[in-house]
């Protein structure tokens, strides 16, 4: 047996023969040509065969992935019919007399090195579309066909690397799982496989060696892992990891659609947490009843200078206008000294934990803030959007974040932008002190979230950083509980909602206990909003 | 010559395919159109000229359109970039 390790893209286990993907090997050559305009017309003609090839290939496509995916193949015919490209190829054969596969070949290293070089590992992979659309005109120049033979059986796909084009041609009813020895989880092969739900694996190395051809594989999608011949005990270790995965697959899709119901009829609602607008997907197809905690923390951890108003009401509508109706609770900025983001100026702090953090930054530098509001006020038109504070430790904080959103609101008013007037208000259950306090913050605001990762690491007074003190760090401390307990009373005696958005919600040892403390919602990462729907409908 | 500048709000920048969309949308003018961030320009109907840019979120660039249809190009791009980026 053979063991090799590399990168998940997408989960599930497959069992199979491996095939390699081959392509006809083409020596390019540099040659003199005498005649360089039927050198040039030769390439042409070669050119305007690709583009409709693309076109081809977009239309296949469109049914097998979609439109949003296609369109990587009218890029394609875009990139061919660019004039730069297209300029670099006339020269090179009109002025060094050469032939149309050398000029192709040469321009396209110029194409690909310009991409390699960017400071962006988005555009970084665009440098294999532009070696795909050039091999696809020396495969014609050179009248080679490149491509899979003929699939008689269903198989796991091998190769160095798969071209977008190379993926979309194969015949997907037999294609088992994907296995390359490079490629990014950027890519587009990575991008097709979980859009089509196959298992793959990249990033295999050169271990993953053509001589494997025809023999029998597993590909382990969790893990990362293929094992070529496997021994009897991994095969059948596999066999029955399969038979889970596709099991709890075909339940979870029984239970979209239902309801979070106990036996007894106790409903509670599951929502999911997001950190970035490419996550609504996720949140959508595991049927989550809205947008628990959405983390505003990328909009500020990905840019070099803050964020503006615009480029976050765009991101706050988008996401609002996706989840349609349904309700999404933004986290306001929540950034201390551990997080590094060079333009906010924040000094070293030696406990940034305790320190300069989150709402305190908001409410000592407000033109941050402020930004931040505006943003979230005017998106709200869009949808059902809530806002939620971080590291609340008294009322005053309250009066204090409720004078600056009056002012913003009278801002918009004034400038005749439009803004929702009533937007529902909550706060982060995270620090013991809004525990003790969380009567009195009940009366002030319409929710309460509990952070459980927070609370427990200020309740325990353990750095959850620091693995030497593992021993004594218990998930479920009593006294962690009795936290949760009393800020969900506390709430419910002001008739307000209380949920937890925090790692301690999608603890199914522990959804019994919430559901009897009669929390009103747990929002857990998408994957996890099915499994606890029908661990819901397994209690009493 | 006609200009404006914008702020583009595509949280993904002008990666592939909005490059794609834009390079469509200047190829159905006759006047020349450039796209230009901070030093570089490059011919907004030239896919790779575009993508090298790397426009990411965030970062301003000015569109500049001269030729014989520039009043109707300049009103439309400037619609088409508040659409799409």
């Amino acid at each position: 047996m053979i063991t090799i390790s590399g990168k998940s893209v997408f989960g599930g286990v497959s069992i199979g023969k491996l095939m390699f993907y081959k392509r006809n090997d083409k020596v390019i050559k540099r040659t003199h040509v005498d005649d360089v305009d039927a050198e040039w017309k030769r390439f042409q003609d070669a050119k305007d065969t690709a583009i409709s090839q693309l076109k081809g290939l977009y239309d296949k496509a469109i049914a097998d992935v979609g439109e949003a995916n296609a369109m990587i193949f009218e890029i394609h015919q875009m990139m061919l019919e660019d004039l730069d490209y297209l300029e670099s190829i006339e020269n090179i054969i009109r002025t060094q007399e050469v032939n149309a596969e050398f000029a192709v070949a040469t321009t396209a290293d110029n194409f690909a090195q310009m991409f390699a070089a960017m400071d962006d590992a988005y555009m970084q992979g665009r440098a294999a579309d532009v070696k795909d659309v050039s091999e696809r005109v020396l495969d014609i120049l050179c009248g080679v066909d490149s491509g899979m033979k003929e699939m008689r059986e269903p198989c796991i796909i091998a190769a160095d690397d798969l071209a977008p084009s190379e993926t979309v041609q194969l015949d997907k009813s037999k294609v088992l799982g994907f296995a390359t020895m490079y490629g990014s989880s950027n890519s587009h092969t990575a991008i097709l496989a979980r859009t089509m739900n196959i298992p793959a694996v990249i990033g295999l190395g050169e271990e993953l060696l053509a001589e494997y051809d025809g023999k029998i594989a597993v590909i382990d999608g969790f893990t990362g892992t293929i094992y070529i011949e496997p021994d009897e005990e991994t095969m059948k270790v596999m066999q029955e990891k399969r038979q889970k995965d596709l099991e709890q697959k075909a339940l979870l899709e029984q239970l979209k659609g239902k309801e979070n119901i106990t036996k007894s009829g106790q409903k509670i609602n599951v929502y999911a947490n997001i950190g970035n607008v490419s996550d609504v997907g996720a949140v959508l197809k595991n049927d989550a009843g809205g947008i628990g905690l959405f983390r505003s923390e990328f909009l500020y951890l990905e840019n070099t200078d803050f964020p503006t108003e615009e480029q976050q009401f765009s991101v706050y509508k988008q996401v609002a206008e996706n989840m349609a109706g349904k309700k999404v609770i933004i986290r306001t900025l929540d950034i201390g000294a551990d997080k590094q983001v060079d333009y906010f100026g924040l000094d070293k702090e030696e406990n940034p934990a305790l320190g300069y953090r989150a709402i305190r930054i908001c409410l000592t530098r407000p033109e941050i803030f402020k930004t931040q509001l505006r943003a979230l006020y005017r998106a709200a038109v869009y949808g059902n959007i809530s806002i939620m504070f971080p590291m609340i430790i008294s009322i005053e904080e309250i009066h204090k974040i409720k004078a600056i959103i009056a002012d913003v609101k009278e801002e918009l008013k004034k400038e005749g932008i439009p803004y929702r007037d009533e937007v529902e208000l909550g706060v982060m259950i995270e620090t013991p002190a809004s525990v003790m306090i969380s009567r009195e913050l009940a009366k002030e605001v319409d929710f309460f979230s509990v952070g459980t990762n927070d609370l427990t690491q200020y309740t325990l007074a353990i750095d959850r950083q620091n693995s030497k003190l593992d021993p004594f760090y218990d998930p479920h401390h009593p006294a962690v509980l009795a936290m949760i307990k009393m800020a969900a009373d506390n709430a419910h005696a002001e008739g307000k909602w209380i949920g937890i958005c925090g790692e301690l919600g999608a603890d199914l040892e522990l959804t019994e206990e919430f559901l009897k403390m009669g929390l009103d919602e747990l929002s857990v990462s998408p994957a996890m909003v099915l499994p606890l729907r029908k661990r819901i409908r397994d209690c009493e | 010559m006609k200009e404006f500048k914008y702020v583009i709000t595509d949280p993904e920048g002008i990666h592939a395919r909005p490059a794609g969309i834009l390079v469509k949308q200047a190829a159905g003018y006759q006047s020349a159109v450039k796209i230009t961030k901070g030093e570089k320009s490059a011919d907004a109907k030239r896919i790779f000229g575009v993508m090298g840019l790397g426009v990411k979120t965030g970062e301003e660039v000015t569109i500049t359109v001269e030729g014989d249809d520039e009043d109707t190009a300049i009103t439309e791009l400037e619609a088409f970039f508040k659409e799409n980026l």
